[in-house]
C-alpha cells in the first residue's frame, strides 16, 4: 500500500479533485499548509511598514492506494495541478505497513 | 422655518445612512472567497472618502443646484452659499419647504451618493481592478448618480414633476446601481472558475453582522427621508421595519419550500430584498401594505437569483436580483398601494382609487432610469476597460484581491 502526498496551488484544488475522481480514486484528505520551495512569497504593507512573506499558501493531499495504482494517481495528480509555472508544488510517494478502516475492521488492501 | 427637532432627527439619520455603507462592506464581504474579502471592504469604505470629498465639490450641486429638470448646475459647487443658514434651494419651497437646513440637506443626501455606486461591488466581486474600479466610482457619481437624483429627488427635476413618486431611492439608488452591476457584469466577463467551482461565503456571520447593520441603518435612509421628526417619519419607520420582516418571512418560505432549508444567507437576502423594495414606497403606504410589499419582494427576489444561472453573466453576490428587482418591486407596487391618506404630497395608487395614471408614472421613471443608467454605464465602463483594463490579471485572481491590489491579508 502507498501513501501520495500531493502540495497543490490552492486554486486548483478543485479540477485536482475532479480528475482524481474519474480516476477512481475513492477518498482524499485536504488540509491548507504554508510553506516555501522555490516560488517566492510576497510582501506585505501595515502603515508603511513591509513584511516579507516567505510562506505561501498551498494544499495538502493525501491519498492512500493499492500498490500498483500509485503511478496513475500521481501522473494524474501532476497533470491536473499543472500550471506550469513556478509553485506547482510537489507530489511524493511513501511506502505503508498498514491501513485499517476503523468502521469495519477490514485491514490493508480491502481497507483502501 | 428650521425646526430644532427636525434637526436634530435628521443629523442623526445622516449618520445611520453613512452606517450603512460598513453594513454593506461586511454583508459583502462574508459573501465572498477569503482572498478577496479586504478588496471587498475596501471598495465599499473607499467610496466613502472619494464620494464624500466629489459631493460637496460638484455632485450636490449637480443634483441639487439651479431649476433645470434634466440636471443642476454649479451655483452649489464647493459647497457655496450652502453654508449659510439663509440659503433656500431650489424647488423647495411650498409645499416642499425644508424644516432642516440646507447644509444639512446635502450632508444627508451625501450619504446617499456614498452608498449607491457601492452597491454596485456586489456583483464584481473578486475581479474588479482596483485603481479602474476608483475611477468608475468618481465618474459615475457624476455622470450617473447625480442626474438621476435631480430627476426623482429635486422638486424641479422632470420624473418628480410628472408625478412619480420615490421616497428614499428606489429609482435613484436600487434600480440605478443594480442596472450599473449589470452593465460593469456583461464587461467585465465571470469569475475564474464560476460556474463549474463552488466559491461558497466564506463567513456567513460577518454577513449577518452586515445585515443587521444595514437594517438598523436603513430607519434613517427611509424614515430620515421625511425631512422632519413627524407622523410621516414615524410611518416611514414601521414600514421599513415591517417590509423587511415580511419579506424574509417570503424569503424562507419560498426556499424552504423550493430548496429544502430555511438558511440563515436566505434570511440575510429577504430581508434587505424587503428593505430595497419599501424604499421608495416607505413614506407612502400603510403598514398593512409595507407587509405586502416585503413578503411579495421576498419571494420574487429569491426566483430571480433562481433563473439567474440562465443567463451568461455573473452577478457575483446577486446585486441584480436584489437591487434591480428589487427595486421595479417596489417602485412598480407603489403605483398599486400608494395612499394620499398617509401622505397628502404623495398620490393614490391603482387600489385606492387613483386609476392608472401613477402606476403610468412609476413604469415611466423605472424604464428612464434604467435606460438612462444602462448607457452610461456600459460606456464608462468600457472607456475605462479600453485604457485601463477593468480585470485583474489570472494570476492576481488566483492570489486574491486582498495581496494582489492591497499588499494585506484579512486573516494572518
Amino acid at each position: 500500500m502507498k501513501l501520495i502526498t500531493a502540495i497543490i496551488k490552492p486554486f486548483k484544488l478543485d479540477e485536482v479533485k475532479e480528475a482524481l475522481k474519474s480516476a477512481g480514486v475513492h477518498g482524499i484528505t485536504v488540509t491548507e499548509v504554508q510553506g516555501f520551495g522555490r516560488q517566492a512569497g510576497h510582501t506585505e504593507v501595515y502603515r508603511g511598514t513591509e513584511y516579507k512573506i516567505d510562506f505561501v499558501p498551498k494544499v495538502k493531499l493525501e491519498i492512500v492506494c493499492a500498490t500498483g495504482e500509485e503511478l496513475r494517481v500521481v501522473d494524474t495528480i501532476v497533470e491536473s495541478a499543472r500550471t506550469g509555472k513556478i509553485g506547482d508544488g510537489k507530489v511524493w510517494v511513501t511506502d505503508l505497513d498498514g491501513i485499517i478502516r476503523i468502521r469495519t475492521g477490514e485491514r490493508n488492501d480491502d481497507a483502501v | 422655518m428650521i425646526d430644532t427637532g427636525s434637526t436634530a432627527w435628521v443629523l442623526g439619520s445622516a449618520a445611520l445612512v453613512l452606517f450603512m455603507t460598513p453594513g454593506l462592506a461586511f454583508f459583502y464581504g462574508g459573501m465572498v472567497r477569503a482572498k478577496n474579502v479586504l478588496g471587498m471592504l475596501m471598495q465599499n469604505y473607499f467610496a466613502m472618502g472619494l464620494i464624500g470629498v466629489l459631493w460637496a465639490i460638484v455632485g450636490f450641486s449637480l443634483a441639487f443646484g439651479g431649476s433645470g429638470k434634466w440636471i443642476g448646475n454649479f451655483d452649489f459647487a464647493f459647497l457655496k452659499d450652502l453654508q449659510h443658514a439663509a440659503t433656500v434651494l431650489p424647488g423647495y419651497k411650498d409645499p416642499y419647504a425644508l424644516a432642516i437646513p440646507a447644509l444639512l440637506f446635502c450632508a444627508y443626501q451625501m450619504m446617499f451618493a456614498i452608498i449607491t455606486p457601492a452597491l454596485i461591488t456586489g456583483a464584481t466581486a473578486d475581479r474588479l481592478k482596483f485603481a479602474s474600479y476608483a475611477v468608475f466610482l468618481g465618474v459615475w457619481s457624476i455622470v450617473v448618480y447625480s442626474p438621476v437624483a435631480h430627476w426623482v429627488f429635486s422638486p424641479n427635476g422632470w420624473l418628480f414633476k410628472r408625478g412619480a413618486l420615490d421616497f428614499a431611492g428606489g429609482t435613484v439608488v436600487h434600480i440605478n446601481a443594480g442596472v450599473a452591476a449589470l452593465a460593469v457584469v456583461l464587461l467585465i466577463g465571470r469569475r475564474r472558475g464560476y460556474p463549474d467551482e463552488p466559491m461558497p461565503p466564506h463567513n456567513l456571520p460577518l454577513t449577518l453582522l452586515g445585515t443587521g447593520i444595514l437594517w438598523f441603518g436603513w430607519f434613517g435612509f427611509n424614515a430620515g427621508s421625511a425631512l422632519g421628526a413627524n407622523q410621516l417619519a414615524v410611518q416611514a419607520f414601521i414600514n421599513t421595519s415591517l417590509a423587511a420582516s415580511a419579506a424574509m418571512l417570503g424569503w424562507l418560505v419560498v426556499e424552504r419550500l423550493k430548496d429544502g432549508h430555511a438558511t440563515t444567507l436566505g434570511g440575510a437576502s429577504g430581508a434587505v430584498a424587503g428593505l430595497v423594495a419599501i424604499t421608495p414606497c416607505a413614506g407612502f403606504v400603510s403598514a398593512m401594505s409595507a407587509i405586502v410589499i416585503g413578503a411579495l419582494a421576498g419571494g420574487i427576489c429569491l426566483l430571480a437569483i433562481g433563473i439567474k444561472r440562465r443567463f451568461g453573466f455573473d452577478d457575483a453576490l446577486d446585486v441584480i436580483a436584489v437591487h434591480l428587482v428589487g427595486g421595479i418591486t417596489g417602485s412598480i407596487l407603489l403605483g398599486l398601494f400608494a395612499d394620499k391618506s398617509i401622505n397628502p404630497l404623495g398620490a393614490d395608487g391603482v387600489f385606492n382609487g387613483g386609476g392608472g395614471e401613477l402606476l403610468g408614472n412609476q413604469f415611466v421613471a423605472v424604464g428612464a432610469t434604467i435606460v438612462f443608467s444602462f448607457v452610461l454605464s456600459f460606456a464608462i465602463a468600457k472607456v475605462i476597460d479600453l485604457t485601463m483594463g477593468l480585470r485583474i490579471d489570472e494570476a492576481e485572481e488566483n492570489e486574491g484581491l486582498d495581496i494582489s491590489q492591497h499588499a494585506e491579508t484579512a486573516y494572518a
